[in-house]
């Protein structure tokens, strides 16, 4: 059980942007993503804009910009074939240190590379400044069916229980001398997957009894009210409008 | 007064055909704490399920405080699984919520109970098994000792007529185990504790009862039964080495 896991991308503080009821930072984050996507990839000061408002939300909330540099690793096997496109794609070619490369590739990679990476990095920032259970509560109060927001929950719980699993049947085959060689291992290592596949299952039927025995009737009870004042709204809702002016200019400009 | 649980003539057979429970009949008084012992696969388990409707559909009856288990009337069903705590063996089953506290407030919130009440339920149980202080923290960063109190804690917050546990002292160490065992035995609920940690069930139950083969099998004070080597050996019982019940008894 090692503490932590499930927390691995939060930093715990108590910033403003912290302390933001969970579904207003949701909110916010969807529409400045929606708004980036919006704009015309050729007005790249608009994106820099962006880029400048995000590192704003990361100095209030207190979270390191090496640390976001960091994360953003994540989306590079996304983003890899951007890459190819300035040598593939068809249309006029332009020359760039020496290399004859497409100028409509070389515009779709910045578009993928641009929009790709502020999504992001705003995400990033949503999950540092936010607990997953909080997360949860936030969709679960953006009306998101509660069966959806309860599997989750479920699997926030118990990801830590199948992956202690998963790491004891892995010492036990080891105990016995098994090494994953060549192809013929996968024969064993897909046996293990079923095995724990079913130890879940019945795991999952025991807590459903242990629910009923307590009283579950098919809804869980809500026990906390994230509500959100019209402040807090207001304050979470400071980033997509400024995003919303930064992508109107890039549409207005000529 | 009434008995906390009464169970009359209860058989049952799965869906399969097996049939685990052959008409069972034990009373369990007020107040009592009785062991129910018995060797893998005599029912015991199939047991704990009737006394709170889970499983249903055999022959017999289950009263709980005088309240018979009729799983075909929803409400009087809630009623039962309030006034009957089943404490799981394992308790990463019984803590699904994602903090201590919330699984504490799973049970009574269910009741309907809101607001500072529940939060006085939910402070209270926690204290009573002396675990106020992990409320805020997830289930799976406790130890496994602390993990089996707060799943009493879970039931206890319901404010049972009995508490069922199943197999409470497996897997802890020694000190855990007589942790338990104190805050058990400062409880004052009507206890029904399935084991087979024989000693477990000398220290905390005055009374025990033999389920096997599906029906009860004997019904003695604890310390009697387990001198008995012949039931004992009749029904796979075993004495850890070096437990003596007559020495246990004069330690009383």
């Amino acid at each position: 059980m090692g503490a932590g896991h499930a927390h691995a991308l939060y930093l715990p503080g108590s910033s403003p942007v912290h302390r933001l009821p969970p579904q207003c930072k949701l909110v916010a984050v969807l529409g400045f993503v929606l708004l980036v996507v919006a704009t015309p990839r050729e007005r790249v000061w608009a994106f820099a804009g962006f880029a400048l408002l995000l590192a704003a939300v990361a100095l209030v909330a207190r979270v390191p910009l090496a640390t976001v540099a960091r994360r953003v690793v994540i989306e590079v096997p996304f983003v890899a074939f951007a890459f190819l496109m300035p040598f593939f794609a068809t249309g006029e070619k332009v020359a760039v240190l020496g290399l004859r490369l497409s100028e409509d590739g070389l515009w779709g990679a910045w578009n993928i590379l641009a929009k790709g990476t502020l999504g992001v990095v705003a995400s990033i920032l949503l999950a540092a400044t936010t607990e997953p259970r909080a997360l949860l509560l936030g969709i679960e109060r953006l009306r998101m069916p509660q069966l959806i927001t309860q599997i989750a929950t479920f699997m926030l719980r118990y990801g830590d229980v199948v992956a202690a699993e998963l790491g004891r049947m892995k010492v036990a085959r080891a105990a016995r001398g098994f090494e994953a060689r060549d192809l013929r291992a996968t024969v064993v290592l897909a046996r293990s997957v079923g095995a724990l596949f079913l130890r879940s299952y019945e795991r999952g039927e025991r807590v459903h009894l242990a629910m009923l025995s307590r009283g579950y009737d098919g809804r869980m009870p809500l026990l906390h009210d994230v509500g959100a004042t019209g402040a807090q709204w207001a304050s979470a809702a400071a980033l997509p409008l400024t995003a919303a002016l930064v992508a109107a200019a890039a549409w207005m400009a000529p | 007064m009434t008995p906390s649980l009464e169970v009359r003539g209860l058989a049952y057979a799965y869906p399969d055909g097996t049939q685990a429970l052959f008409g069972v009949d034990l009373t369990v008084e007020r107040g009592q704490r009785v062991a129910l012992l018995g060797p893998n696969g005599a029912g015991k388990t199939t047991l704990i399920l009737h006394l709170n409707g889970i499983l249903q559909g055999g022959a017999g009856e289950v009263r709980v405080g005088g309240l018979r288990v009729d799983p075909a009337d929803k409400k009087a069903l809630r009623e039962i699984r309030r006034r009957v705590g089943v404490v799981f063996q394992d308790p990463d089953d019984q803590l699904f919520m994602p903090t201590v506290r919330e699984d504490v407030a799973f049970g009574p919130a269910n009741l309907g109970l809101r607001g500072a009440e529940l939060e006085a339920r939910v402070t209270g149980a926690l204290a009573r098994v002396g675990m106020l202080e992990v409320a805020g923290r997830p289930p799976q960063h406790l130890s496994f000792g602390q993990r089996r109190r707060v799943a009493v804690a879970t039931v206890l917050a319901m404010e049972p007529e009995i508490l069922v546990l199943d197999e409470p002292s497996s897997n802890l160490d020694p000190a855990g185990r007589r942790e338990l065992a104190e805050i058990l035995r400062g409880l004052e609920v009507t206890v029904l504790m399935v084991t087979h940690d024989l000693p477990y069930a000398a220290e905390l139950c005055p009374r025990s009862v033999v389920l096997s083969g599906g029906v009860i099998a004997a019904d003695a004070p604890t310390l009697e039964l387990l001198a008995d080597d012949d039931l004992l050996r009749a029904h796979r019982l075993e004495l850890p080495f070096g437990f003596d019940p007559a020495a246990a008894a004069r330690r009383r």
